[in-house]
């Protein structure tokens, strides 16, 4: 089926097999390999892309519902080649260890932080329900949210 | 892991999508039940008809009590401010749904019509009174929650049936509350606890109790909102219901390893007490 997805600002026109899941579609169709598969069963957050601005599992979606949407991408986070802030906020704070949690820990979180600037410590910790890191014990990473929750409320 | 192989098609309309399915078909509405089932192979259905995009599923009315569309998003709902005033307490179980990425494409009717037993919406729409808004081939019916889960991922729904809508009456008026105990790992329901008091004065002129997770589909608890009725729902009150409630829950108890039928019974009972407070706010 004929689909075209918008990613990271660029249309990809392609002709999908129906089955072929978003994060498929992502990573084997289009090389953007950001984007990891960690658990494939939806419980893990490493696949979290933004659909319409979203959060989104990509290993949840099929490529056809997602024809005519916007994608963002990890790759896509950054703008004139400047580091978006959580990005910066997770090196600054060391917010991995592995790094392989990381790309869609900073989706979630660039998300979160845009709906909920000055969001406490709990409701960080409780938003991230969604994302699973076997490294960091999560300590680096709510700080790293909280800096820029804490900056996003102060601007 | 890739689904099974499956013929694709997506639907503009109701009418559409009933003349579509096909006899292996499948609605997809958010995929985020049906997919994760496929990825497993414990479905393969031969067909999905997309129906993420009808119009006519979409959205929330409020004119006396609520029609929620059955293609509205968990979050959706949970951030309504109609359903907020006229039902908070299904507000308040779609907003415990999963995580936000779940909460963000899964939607209350394909939430219902996959009846998982651990699921929190369909306890809510038990207690509360709630209508499922039905068309199929032969024209359209109303199924009262309470019948239309029927049990362990079984409903009333015939094959190729749709649901439009879900109707909830006006709990504006009442203490309505829904408290979950979240499995740590999941976030599914291993005992979620509904409901919701028509108070008259000091006095509970109705009581409506429903309780799901622990049970292989969301249970309508007589005894618990018997021992409630006519109270001032005072602590006696109370600790009967929550007596009661254990009772009203035996023959559809639903357990694990971890969590067994023995203990989320137990539970049931303290989740009706903290649903009960938070009722009353
Ligand atoms: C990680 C994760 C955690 C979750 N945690 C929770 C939780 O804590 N509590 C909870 O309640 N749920 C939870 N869920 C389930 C979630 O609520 C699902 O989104 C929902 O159950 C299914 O909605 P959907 O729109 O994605 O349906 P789909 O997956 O598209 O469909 C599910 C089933 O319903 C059928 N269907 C869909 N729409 C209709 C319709 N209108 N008429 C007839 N049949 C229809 C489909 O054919 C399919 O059989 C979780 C899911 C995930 C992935
Ligand atoms: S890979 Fe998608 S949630 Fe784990
Ligand atoms: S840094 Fe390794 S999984 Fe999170």
């Amino acid at each position: 089926m004929q689909v075209a997805i918008t990613v990271n600002g660029v249309l990809h026109e392609r002709d999908v097999d129906p089955r072929t899941l978003l994060v498929h579609f992502l990573r084997e169709e289009l090389d953007l390999t950001g984007t990891k598969i960690g658990c494939d069963t939806s419980q893990c957050g490493a696949c979290t892309v933004h659909l319409d601005g979203k959060v989104l599992k990509s290993c949840t979606l099929l490529a056809v519902q997602a024809d005519g949407a916007e994608i963002t991408t990890i790759e896509g986070l950054a703008e004139n080649g400047q580091h978006h802030p959580m990005q910066t906020a997770f090196w600054e704070n060391h917010g991995l260890q592995c790094g392989y949690c990381t790309p869609g820990m900073i989706m979630a979180s660039a998300a979160f932080v845009r709906d909920n600037p000055g969001a406490s410590e709990g409701e960080i910790r409780h938003y991230l329900e969604g994302n699973i890191c076997r490294c960091t014990g999560y300590h680096n990473i709510v700080k790293a949210v909280k800096q820029v929750a804490d900056a996003a409320a102060g601007s | 892991m890739w689904p099974n192989k499956f013929d694709y098609a997506r639907a503009g309309s109701v009418d559409e999508a009933l003349s579509l399915i096909s006899e292996d078909g499948k609605y997809l509405a958010g995929g985020h039940s049906l997919l994760p089932v496929m990825k497993l192979r414990l479905d393969a259905p031969g067909q999905l008809v997309d129906i993420g995009r009808i119009p006519e599923l979409q959205g929330i009315s409020a004119n006396g009590g609520l029609t929620i569309g059955a293609g509205t998003t968990h979050d959706a709902i949970a951030t309504s401010a109609d359903v907020q005033a006229m039902c908070a307490a299904l507000a308040s179980a779609c907003g415990q749904v999963g995580d936000q990425g779940v909460r963000n494409f899964g939607t209350l009717g394909g939430n219902i019509a996959h009846a998982d037993p651990a699921s929190d919406p369909p306890t809510v729409l038990v207690a509360c009174g709630a209508t499922v808004n039905i068309r199929g081939a032969d024209g359209s019916r109303s199924v009262a929650a309470q019948d239309f889960f029927v049990d362990l991922f079984e409903t009333a729904l015939e094959d190729g049936e749709l649901i439009t809508s879900v109707s909830l009456p006006n709990c504006s008026d009442c203490q309505c509350a829904y408290v979950k105990f979240p499995h740590p790992a999941s976030r599914y329901a291993i005992v979620g606890v509904a409901v919701c008091l028509k108070m008259d004065g000091g006095t509970c002129a109705q009581a409506d109790v429903a309780v799901g997770g622990a049970t292989v589909k969301a249970v309508k608890c007589a005894g618990a909102e018997a021992a409630l009725a006519g109270t001032t729902v005072d602590e006696a009150a109370v600790n009967a219901a929550a007596e009661a409630v254990k009772a009203d829950i035996a023959d559809w108890l639903a357990g694990d390893i971890a969590y067994p039928e023995s203990y989320r019974q137990q539970m049931a009972g303290v989740y009706l007490k903290r649903a009960i407070a938070a009722a009353q706010g």
